[in-house]
């Protein structure tokens, strides 16, 4: 690389910049004031995108002015957005756990998706240049794009009027003493209520004016919402949450690394070949990781901003009462003599509801007893999967040894994470967890060679004895089943009673000796294990898989289960998992816009039962019990 | 001015006030007194609205307030100033001010910042200091006059005394003294009688979540009694 190169390179990072900072500024400030993660973050800078497409094809071609108006037209409207969403859905749900604030926004994700592919259409849409800025200048004997070079400048800017929204104005000043404590604002007369609407709506703004400025840049397109939701994830993170400086360093750093690795292209070094395009989907994950790791709160964040409770407080567990456990196993013996009766559909439908259940209630070990949430756990079904696959595919391993093996795969994985993991708490320790699924992912889509790449892997069936449907519905059930007893079986014993402490009050914890972070340790690891036999039986059932399996989707699936079940009791996730399955299937099979009906269908369940659907009926029943 | 009857408050399952009743009329100091854990901040959370209660009336200038959100009953003109002092360690001297800001109410003079620093002289020096590096009696002088910025025409204030240099508590006799002169009214809680009986007309004394006493400041300062039963450490 020439000295031209890399500072086109530097210079490209810069641009990109820009639009990251601009999400992830929102995203921090609305974090800050209404301690909500909002994953439909990622939506409205996809929903900005749209929008300014429309505007300037339509009226910004001409002028200059009438380009830059479309712009921030957009970016208002989407301002508009967030505060209709706000005042509907957020304002309903302040009191809510924090798990079931993010699963609303999630229920806005899909919803959002749906109804941008329902008014553009599925193909990726390229707007006009900016008119003026069509051009390119020379930099050191190489073009680089007027557009790009105007963009540069708009983070710094940017950063200065937020900076002096937020010192110079009564309202800014409300902003930054509601982060640090809200309830004081409002007992000194500011209603809350309107600060955090407002502060909503200039969070969307931001988004979707970071949306609307990369139009001339790139097409809109419909992944945008996740991918742009984990890039401001960790801008967000590596920076400090609630720090607007800390975004904006960290936005900067990361746009300059990922620009360097599509620069450098692939390097010869030790006789192969070192893609490190390839890198760039993963490098801010590791960039992540390391400053995680180094400084748990971010670059410029503060530990005093760490969130309240991350899992729902719960009473303490209960055994089962008799008619309970009767009820389950009348239930078990059900589903034992069910294929007698039929050979359907339903069959295949209740192995994926099998393999769920015993994937959500993994999930909901570390949630509920060991209070870690994951934001990735779909990683470990995603590497029992994978690990199962390869075996049989590459090394002729037949499927018995696999059950064995891809678990252990899985928490192999899990135990070299969760060294990290367990030493962070909170939104930290999730959004790392997110990360590494993110790793794990990339692998899966990038090695062509070894895991099929995107298309993944097919032709993966179980052996003759395995192969009717009804017998591999026989192994799933029972496998699964006894899986479920395992966890429910650790929860009670004296390790889980370690984990239940410790999250309740690691201090206490701590001054009795108890090396908790150890225990999460292992809590991580066998929960990996779980969720990897989970994804061995999927990956058998489905005969192939693909790095969707363990993609950020898939990982909030299981947080949907586990949710909407209820963090409360193990039976939560199961019955999370059946009703998501049903539900998916269900609307799947009868509508188009099935994502906006699941979403919808979450963010009413959420409004509706704010202790999941399990805690909801528990606590009926108890109570008439009582 | 104020008035509070039956009042029962619960953290989950624990009962912490029981039938709670007190009043305070216009320009009064009445001292809400007991020991550690007693219900003083409880009861004062309750009046101010960040905690509902599960029972009773809080009246305030003849309102119903008990089901009012914490702003709206600040903006009636009750100012609640923590015991945990609660600064905006963020925010400077000016800034912690301008959270507290209210428009003027009728019939009391207004409290500007320049007013406020001829109460409290330290403030005035250190007007851009963030809250953060200050000492806890600057702090405590801080929460006080942030909270009058919003112009209240009562005010609560949990333990002002708690954890301040002897010559900071004078200087808060005085100032609680200025309060009353200026025609506000004053609920504060106290575990320390003495510096009660330098500021208070009547007192309320609270133990266990129950009123046990209610009588004026100096009938309490005789009454040995009372004072060994619930007082006495
Ligand atoms: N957040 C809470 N959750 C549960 N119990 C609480 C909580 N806050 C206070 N309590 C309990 O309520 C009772 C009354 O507490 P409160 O803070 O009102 O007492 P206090 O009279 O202000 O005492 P102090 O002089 O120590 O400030 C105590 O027994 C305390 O343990
Ligand atoms: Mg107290």
């Amino acid at each position: 690389m020439t000295l031209a190169d890399i500072t086109i390179q530097l210079l490209n990072g810069l641009a990109g910049a820009s639009s990251l900072f601009l999400v992830a500024a929102g995203l921090s400030l609305i974090f800050g004031v209404t301690r909500i993660v909002n994953f439909a973050h990622g939506s409205l800078f996809m929903l900005g995108v749209y929008i300014a497409y429309s505007l300037t094809d339509q009226f910004g071609r001409g002028s200059p002015l009438a380009f830059w108006s479309c712009v921030l037209a957009a970016g208002v409207a989407v301002g508009v957005i967030g505060f209709v969403v706000e005042i509907l859905l957020l304002r309903r749900i302040y009191q809510a756990p924090e798990l079931f604030q993010l699963l609303a926004t999630f229920g806005l994700v899909l919803v959002i998706k749906d109804v941008v592919l329902k008014l553009w259409g599925p193909e990726d849409l390229l707007g006009p240049r900016a008119p003026g800025l069509r051009g390119a200048v020379q930099v050191m004997g190489k073009s680089f794009p007027e557009y790009d070079l105007v963009l540069i400048a708009v983070g710094p800017i940017m950063l200065g009027l937020i900076w002096l929204v937020l010192n110079r104005t009564r309202w800014g000043v409300l902003v930054r003493a509601a982060t640090q404590d809200r309830d004081m604002v409002g007992a000194l007369g500011v209603n809350q209520a309107w600060l955090f609407t407002g502060v909503f709506a200039l969070g969307s703004f931001l988004a979707g004016l970071g949306g609307a400025l990369q139009v001339p840049r790139e097409p809109a397109q419909l992944f945008l919402d996740i991918t742009v939701i984990s890039d401001a994830f960790v801008v967000v993170v590596v920076g400090g949450l609630g720090s607007i400086p800390g975004a904006f360093l960290a936005a900067l750093l990361i746009g300059v690394i990922k620009a360097f690795c599509i620069g450098i292209g692939d390097v010869q070094a030790f006789g192969t070949t070192f893609s490190f395009s390839k890198f760039t989907l993963v490098v801010e994950f590791v960039v992540m990781a390391i400053v995680l790791v180094i400084r748990p709160w971010g670059l410029l964040g503060k530990p005093a901003g760490e969130p309240r409770h991350t899992a729902a407080t719960e009473a303490p567990l209960k055994p089962l009462p008799g008619w309970l456990v009767l009820g389950f196993a009348g239930l078990g013996a059900a589903l034992l003599v069910l294929p007698v009766f039929t050979q359907s559909y339903l069959l295949i439908l209740l192995i994926d509801v099998f393999v769920f259940a015993l994937f959500a209630a993994s999930l909901h070990f570390l949630m509920g007893p060991a209070g870690m949430v994951s934001f990735g756990h779909a990683a470990y079904l995603g590497i029992g999967a994978y690990a199962a696959a390869l075996m049989v595919l590459r090394a002729g391993i037949p499927m018995e040894a696999t059950l064995a093996l891809g678990p252990l795969a899985a928490a192999l994985g899990a135990l070299l994470f969760g060294w990290f993991v367990v030493r962070l708490s909170g939104v930290y320790l999730a959004m790392l967890t997110l990360a590494f699924a993110q790793i794990v992912w990339s692998i899966a889509f990038q090695w062509d060679g070894f895991t099929g790449g995107s298309n993944g892997l097919i032709g993966i069936w179980p052996p003759a004895w395995a192969a009717e449907k009804e017998a591999f519905y026989h192994l799933s059930l029972v496998l699964c089943a006894a899986g479920l007893l395992a966890l429910r079986h650790i929860i009670f014993a004296p390790f889980g009673a370690i984990l239940r402490a410790g999250r309740d009050s690691p201090l206490r914890a701590d001054a009795i000796g108890i090396d908790l972070r150890r225990h999460q340790w292992f809590a991580f690891t066998l929960v990996g294990a779980f969720a990897g036999l989970a994804g061995v039986l999927h990956v058998f059932s489905k005969g192939s898989i693909s790095p969707e399996t363990l993609g950020i989707a898939r990982s909030v699936d299981g947080l949907v289960m586990v949710l909407l079940g209820g963090v409360q009791t193990l039976t939560g996730p199961v019955v999370g998992a059946g009703v998501f399955i049903f539900l998916q299937d269900e609307i799947a099979r009868r509508v188009e816009f099935w994502r906006a009906i699941l979403g919808l269908v979450i963010i009413v369940l959420v409004l509706a039962f704010p202790q999941g659907i399990v805690g909801f009926l528990r606590g009926r029943f108890m109570r008439a019990a009582a | 001015m104020l008035r509070v009857d039956g009042l029962n408050a619960h953290y989950g399952r624990a009962h912490i006030l029981a039938d709670v009743a007190l009043t305070a009329a216009k320009g009064e100091v009445v001292v809400l007194i007991g020991r550690n854990g007693a219900g003083k901040s409880t009861t004062m959370k309750c009046l101010i609205g960040l905690l509902r209660p599960t029972s009773g009336e809080i009246r305030f200038e003849e309102k119903r307030i008990d089901r009012l959100a914490p702003h709206a009953i600040a903006r009636l003109g009750l100012g609640y100033v923590p015991e945990e002092r609660r600064i905006f360690t963020d925010l400077t001297v000016m800034e912690n001010l301008e959270v507290g800001k209210r428009p003027p109410r009728p019939g009391l003079q207004p409290w500007t910042a320049e007013r406020l620093f001829t109460l409290f002289p330290n403030l005035g020096e250190m007007r851009n200091r963030p809250g953060g590096r200050m000492s806890g009696g600057e702090q405590q002088m801080l929460t006080i006059a942030r909270t009058l910025m919003g112009n209240p025409a009562c005010v609560l204030l949990d333990e002002p005394s708690e954890g301040l240099a002897p010559v900071i508590v004078e200087q808060m006799v005085e100032t609680i003294r200025k309060l009353k002169l200026e025609g506000l009214s004053v609920l504060l809680s106290e575990q320390n009688l003495h510096f009660a009986a330098l500021v208070a007309d009547r007192a309320y004394v609270i133990e266990k979540g129950r009123i046990r006493y209610e009588g004026t400041m100096s009938a309490l300062a005789e009454d040995e009694a009372v004072r060994a039963a619930y007082l006495s450490v």
